[in-house]
């Protein structure tokens, strides 16, 4: 098996090989964003270290319960951190599931489990996504 | 592309890879861990908001307790940091003859980071026990 074997251009796994990097200093920035927004909302006198933590890993109301801020449904409800925490849950997801599928074919080979497995991920994604979505517009 | 070698699990550990082995083997076990354990919670989570569920705030009470945090919060900084010194390595592949720099760099960030978290939730929690 040598290099001619391997396909050049945009294969699936190139891009998700690309997509890993991408997403990841995506949310780190986004994790970026989160702490500087919560910081102007007022999170120095608000929040404790932890809350300001889960609030950084994740913008949800339910992540700053503990705190003095006066109204934590501001969180959820304004369009700029539902599309963070959109983003958010899109890039982890996706990040973790390609990760899993990498570990995974590490030790599976090209068998014909592989193109199941794959169809398997794919499938957890799709059903992922579309709950996590559900669930950030609808509280 | 498969290479017809069948090494064992400790018999691979005996590759002398050091920093960088580890770092690798690490990344993917707190990846792993971070499925794993944060998959677990916002399941929970869910179950726990829309049905009430007692096994769901089992499991979010057991993932909310300090020392549990203690290792959450180990894994993912570090998974994070190591991530991003993977990525900027893959970016500017022309930066890994300072690999060894770059892990040095690595730790000097985690360290400070994780140890301040680390110290301030003990501190609460052992005043508060």
């Amino acid at each position: 098996m040598g290099s001619s074997t391997i396909k050049p251009g945009f294969t699936f796994e190139y891009t998700m090989w690309i997509f890993t990097r991408i997403s990841g200093l995506a949310m780190i920035l986004l994790a970026i964003i989160g702490i500087t927004a919560a910081f102007i909302m007022g999170a120095r006198t608000q929040t404790d270290l932890p809350t300001l933590m889960r609030w950084t890993f994740f913008p949800n109301p339910n992540h700053v319960v503990n705190s003095e801020i006066p109204d934590i449904t501001l969180g959820w409800a304004n369009a700029f951190w539902q599309i963070m925490q959109i983003l958010i849950v899109f890039f982890a997801a996706t990040h973790a599931y390609n990760g899993l599928r990498v570990v995974l074919e590490d030790f599976m080979g090209h068998t014909i489990w592989r193109p199941l497995l794959r169809g398997f991920i794919f499938l957890l994604w799709i059903f992922s996504l579309i709950l996590a979505v559900y669930v950030i517009l609808a509280s | 592309m498969s290479l017809k070698r069948k090494v064992g699990f400790f018999q691979g550990l005996k590759y002398r890879g050091k920093g960088p082995m580890w770092a690798w083997i690490l990344h993917r076990i707190t990846g792993l861990s971070i499925i794993l354990f944060v998959g677990l919670h916002v399941f929970a989570s869910f179950f726990m908001q829309q049905f009430g569920s007692d096994i769901a705030t089992s499991i979010n009470i057991v993932y909310e307790s300090w020392i549990f945090q203690i290792l959450v919060i180990f894994i993912v900084i570090f998974h994070a940091l190591n991530g991003f010194r993977i990525a900027v390595l893959d970016i500017w592949p022309q930066l890994l003859v300072y690999q060894r720099e770059a892990l040095w760099l690595q730790w000097l960030v985690f360290i400070p980071i994780y140890g301040l978290t680390i110290f301030i939730l003990i501190q609460n929690n052992i005043i508060a026990i």
